[in-house]
């Protein structure tokens, strides 16, 4: 488990230090979760040094999001005087989301594919 | 103090209110008692009967907060497991990610303006699609709430997590591919977990649209902003 941490952590400090170094404005968790994918792909760290702990991690995300959620306790104020805007845009707006991302995604990939058994014909 | 501020009670009574939660949701299969989501509203229910305030609260609780940075980078291994298909269709998914990204900005903002938002809640709901950290730094930057960013972050993950997979359906999106990057475009890490207990291939591939999303967002919501007319 220690090793199994110690992975994980190194990855943490380094999207930090990524973030400290440049200044780019991307949360440092992100470029750890990057490097670590192309750690693994490179075959600088192997997949069972960190399987455990990440697998724990992730299968218990929504968890970790809990107190963060509690924290909307101070913003009943401003989100009873405006609920309607707030409820109504972030309902729409996922909905627009989820269908945009999913159709084009797959008429994208229809396409390309399409062209690809194109090119094979000829 | 009472012994209700008391820090390790806290810690207890959080765990506890989430695995009970999650047994009702499993002994009675209700989508809509997402476990996240009657956590919350029973922990909020709690700390105002018993008077606690929410600093004592996230005093204690600090230490399940810190593990959402850990959790996040840990989203690396899935991600690295599912390596080979997204190479395959690397094109498609930035198409998508990219038009995702744009239409979530520009709708939640304009859809907030007609029904009457201020200035200072169209920019708080502008990232409201995208993981915790990544909303909070968006909304600080362009003048937002960063408070009110995250709990409707946090709501609109549970949302597109209870509701995303109908909304699939209704958009006959049908593929695992284009479905996990949805779900993580619209709902990140909240909607990624709902996707991981659907399946392990729904849930690696939300956890890279949350990622697409999460940079694009970052990187793009300033310029779509100002295109919108909320400059800085």
């Amino acid at each position: 488990m220690i090793l199994q941490c110690a992975v994980l952590f190194v990855f943490m400090a380094l999207g930090e230090f990524v973030v400290y170094a440049t200044g780019i404005p991307v949360p440092s968790s992100i470029i750890g979760m990057l490097l670590l994918a192309a750690s693994l792909k490179m075959r600088l760290v192997r997949e069972m040094w960190v399987s455990k702990v990440a697998d724990f991690l992730v299968k218990n995300l929504g968890f970790f999001f809990v107190p963060a959620g509690v924290g909307g306790m101070n913003c009943f104020g401003i989100i009873s005087d405006q609920w309607l805007p707030v409820v109504g845009a972030s309902v729409a707006s996922t909905f627009l989301i989820i269908a945009c991302t999913g159709r084009i995604h797959q008429i994208t990939r229809k396409y390309l594919s399409g062209r690809k058994h194109e090119l094979f014909r000829e | 103090m009472s012994f209700l501020e008391n820090e390790m009670f806290l810690l207890a009574l959080t765990f506890t209110v989430f695995l009970a939660s999650r047994l009702l949701q499993k002994r009675t299969g209700l989508v809509f008692l997402n476990p996240i989501l009657v956590s919350i509203v029973v922990l909020i229910a709690f700390l105002s009967f018993a008077g606690v305030s929410y600093e004592t609260y996230s005093g204690s609780c600090r230490y399940i907060d810190f593990w959402l940075k850990p959790a996040v980078v840990a989203l690396g291994v899935p991600l690295y497991r599912q390596l080979e298909a997204i190479k395959k269709q690397i094109l498609p998914l930035l198409v998508a990610e990219l038009a995702g990204c744009v239409v979530g900005l520009v709708s939640v903002v304009l859809i907030a303006e007609l029904l009457g938002a201020s200035r200072e809640v169209v920019l708080s709901l502008a990232p409201k699609a995208v993981t915790t950290p990544i909303a909070m730094e968006v909304s600080r930057a362009m003048g937002g709430q960063p408070a009110l960013t995250a709990s409707v972050v946090i709501c609109t993950g549970i949302f597109g997590g209870m509701a995303g997979f109908r909304m699939l359906r209704m958009s006959r999106v049908s593929s695992p591919i284009a479905s996990g990057i949805s779900i993580g475009t619209a709902a990140h890490a909240v909607g990624t977990s709902v996707a991981m207990e659907k399946g392990y291939r729904y849930g690696a591939y939300s956890s890279l649209g949350l990622t697409l999303n999460g940079l694009f967002t970052a990187l793009l919501a300033p310029f779509v902003l100002e295109l919108l007319g909320y400059a800085v």
